[in-house]
């Protein structure tokens, strides 16, 4: 198990190395660098900037070497927590992402969860009673949930609650809360406004999820082992929730992999239109007014986030299934 | 004596060819049926939306500045049935909102007419032509969908933007297509390091959250840019981040197709790599490829709807559906003016037909299964 973990750890570097490159790239596109978006701030407020302080400026952000010595010392920054300064705020984007990105990462942990919580009986329900009426509804209500983009579904339910509740579901908290230090009260406020993007947000994967558990554990059913156990006389429920459901739901560990960046994706855009405090609409602006840095830290950070998330369920996925486990072993 | 082994509906299923076979199968699917009926219908009205639309997408109606969906009245004056008609709308402020409404004209008489005549159009770009399928004539207005903030018809705004995301789906498609078989195709057929290559960068474009990801190359395309190159660099942005689905469908399939003992033969005959691929490897599973290239599509038409909505996407005068909802962000504008969000169906329709036929042609395309 350790030395799956180590070698596992050792594939991510490469991948890691990729997405900073990626990232880089982003920040760079631009016409132009952040000092240009510097001196033109400051001309349009009526300053002027003199062509020493600009050279020197230059210097200070390490800005007339080379493309690949300004990579690596972005990469050396940001292994050190400096993810550089955000022109649009005035502030280093540090300071700006942190809440952010923990909010982020709460909502997704929560979205993978309720979908997981959902999912399971519905799926297990479906494949148990096949071609029962609630099947076909459920059937008909995955194809609905998978086909609505989930920002659209935000925009639908903002209208109805706003229109015929009178009531806005945007935010994260309420008013009251929204400045305030964390406390116990604040948490609970949160999580009284965080079932709305995470119901939203996971009602696409709950649909695709079902359709899976139902699918596996209609072939495991058919499996003569279960006609054994049945011929045996072990009552029914024990039967399906003991074995077949436990080699049915192996698929939601193992695909945490590509699970996790579609919900960020689409928290990233559910967020906008919801006004949640996370990152989607800060990345949003940041993109909108060219603030490379902030944008650039932003989209490499949310890569990180996945690549460590799938760096998890991989190890997650190894201690359930011992398979993966000794193929492991075998293979060093 | 075949009558007697095989009855003549089985010498018909025997005979039949796998195009004809798949077919039958794919029949049977009702909802991947009503899915293909609804593409084919939207492709014809992307096709001929000039036509069938009322008005053209940039008509402004000074007079109806968010005018809600006209009423069509079956009964006039004295209460007998009468021929659908429409009645002329104004704009009255309404001095307790402080907001104009769009009000309807007592008395006023505008039948809805077919072939009549309105805006000018050039058809397909090539012929002038000023007649639409369905309107009413000036001064009468027919608004199916209601107007937006500068009086524009929605749903002949709608119809237009049917047509433009469903083109970023077709080219976007189409060019992860080429992308995906391409590099699938070395990385399946050849194997080895640049298998080993092509698969890492597959790994590193999935780790990225495909949105932000779009978000940031959108993004740094210049402001000035004119709308047509910006239609092109999105649905490139989009196909460079969507092939790896199909490429490594493409690999899989080559990686177990090519130990058959055909591509073997044509080896020993003397056939080049790129005849053995193209020739014997492709054309055994374009079938599969369509399937990808169905499900592919709707993710597409998504991912522009989104960009277009947080507006880093398509920008006025190309109008996509998602250009239409970048104008329904706001909820105090939609609570008002509800009839903003129609084209969020289109969009699902668009997405839930896909799907449809991309599942019926999953399950049709191995007729020989079950």
């Amino acid at each position: 198990m350790f030395a799956y973990i180590i070698r596992r750890i050792l594939i991510m570097i490469p991948t890691l190395i990729a997405i900073s490159m990626i990232s880089f790239i982003i920040i760079q596109l631009p016409p132009g660098d952040f000092l240009t978006t510097y001196v033109s701030q400051l001309s349009a407020s009526g300053e002027t900037v003199d062509q020493a302080e600009l050279e020197s400026l230059k210097k200070r952000f390490g800005l007339d070497e080379p493309i690949y010595m300004q990579y690596l010392q972005w990469v050396w920054n940001f292994i050190h927590g400096d993810f550089g300064h955000s022109f649009e705020w005035n502030k280093p984007v540090s300071e700006l992402i942190g809440e952010r990105l923990q909010l982020t990462i709460i909502i997704s942990v929560c979205t993978l969860l309720f979908t997981w919580a959902v999912a399971v009986p519905i799926g297990v329900y479906s494949a148990v009673r096949q071609y029962s009426w609630l099947d076909y509804v459920l059937t008909v209500f995955g194809f609905i949930g998978l086909a609505t983009p989930n920002f659209l579904l935000a925009l639908i339910l903002l209208w109805v609650s706003y229109a015929y509740l009178g009531l806005s579901i945007g935010g994260l908290f309420s008013p009251d809360y929204a400045d305030a230090p964390w406390s116990f009260a604040k948490v609970l406020d949160l999580f009284k406004h965080l079932w709305i993007p995470v119901v939203i947000v996971g009602l696409g994967h709950t649909a695709k999820f079902i359709r899976i558990i139902r699918g596996n554990l209609l072939d495991e059913l058919r499996k003569p082992y279960v006609v054994t156990a049945r011929a045996k006389g072990l009552s029914e429920t024990r039967l399906i929730l003991k074995y077949p459901v436990r080699v049915a739901i192996n698929p939601l560990v193992s695909t945490i992999g590509w699970t996790l960046p579609e919900l960020i994706s689409g928290i990233a855009i559910t967020a906008v239109v919801l006004n949640l405090p996370t990152t989607g609409p800060l990345l949003l602006s940041a993109l909108m007014s060219q603030d490379m840095q902030l944008a650039g830290t932003f989209i490499m950070l949310l890569s990180c986030l996945t690549v460590v998330g799938t760096l998890l369920s991989d190890i997650l996925l190894a201690w359930v299934d011992p398979r993966i486990r000794f193929g492991a072993r075998e293979g060093l | 004596m075949t009558e007697d082994l095989v009855s003549k509906k089985q010498l018909k299923y025997l005979n039949a060819s796998t195009r004809k076979l798949i077919w039958w199968k794919y029949r049977k699917h009702t909802l991947a049926m009503i899915g293909l009926v609804s593409i084919a219908g939207m492709y014809f009205t992307a096709v001929f939306c000039e036509f069938l639309a009322p008005y053209s997408k940039d008509t402004r109606h000074l007079e109806a500045i968010f005018a809600p969906i006209t009423k069509i009245h079956f009964f006039d004056e004295k209460g007998s049935l009468s021929w659908p008609f429409v009645r002329q709308s104004s704009l009255e402020l309404d001095m307790e909102n402080h907001r104009a409404t769009v009000v309807e004209v007592p008395g006023t008489h505008f039948p809805i007419k077919f072939f009549v005549k309105g805006d000018s159009y050039l058809f397909w770009g090539m012929w002038e032509w000023n007649r639409h399928l369905f309107g009413v004539e000036q001064p009468g207005t027919l608004f199916l969908f209601g107007a937006d903030r500068m009086g524009r018809d929605v749903f002949s705004r709608c119809l237009y933007g049917t047509r433009i995301s469903l083109s970023i789906g077709m080219i976007g498609v189409l060019l992860s297509l080429l992308l995906g078989v391409t590099l699938g195709g070395i990385s399946g057929y050849f194997g080895g390091w640049p298998d080993g290559i092509i698969q890492r960068i597959i790994e590193v474009i999935r780790c990225f959250p495909s949105i932000p990801l779009w978000m940031g190359l959108s993004a740094a395309m210049p402001p000035h840019w004119p709308a047509m190159k910006v239609y092109f660099a999105i649905t490139l942005i989009l196909s460079l981040v969507g092939w790896t689905d199909l490429a490594r469908m493409v690999r899989g399939k080559l990686m177990s197709l090519r130990e058959e003992e055909f591509v073997l033969a044509a080896k020993f005959v003397g056939a080049s790599d790129l005849r053995i691929i193209f020739k014997h490897l492709l054309p055994s599973f374009t079938s599969h490829i369509i399937v990808s290239v169905t499900l592919a599509i709707p993710g597409m038409i998504l991912a522009e709807t989104a960009l277009s909505f947080l507006g880093i996407g398509l920008r006025p005068p190309i109008t996509s559906l998602g250009v239409l909802l970048k104008e329904a962000q706001n909820v105090t504008t939609v609570a008002l003016y509800p009839w903003l969000l129609i084209p969020v169906f289109f969009v699902i329709l668009i997405v839930l037909s896909f799907n449809f036929v991309g599942d019926g042609l999953r399950d049709a395309v191995d007729p020989y299964s079950r």
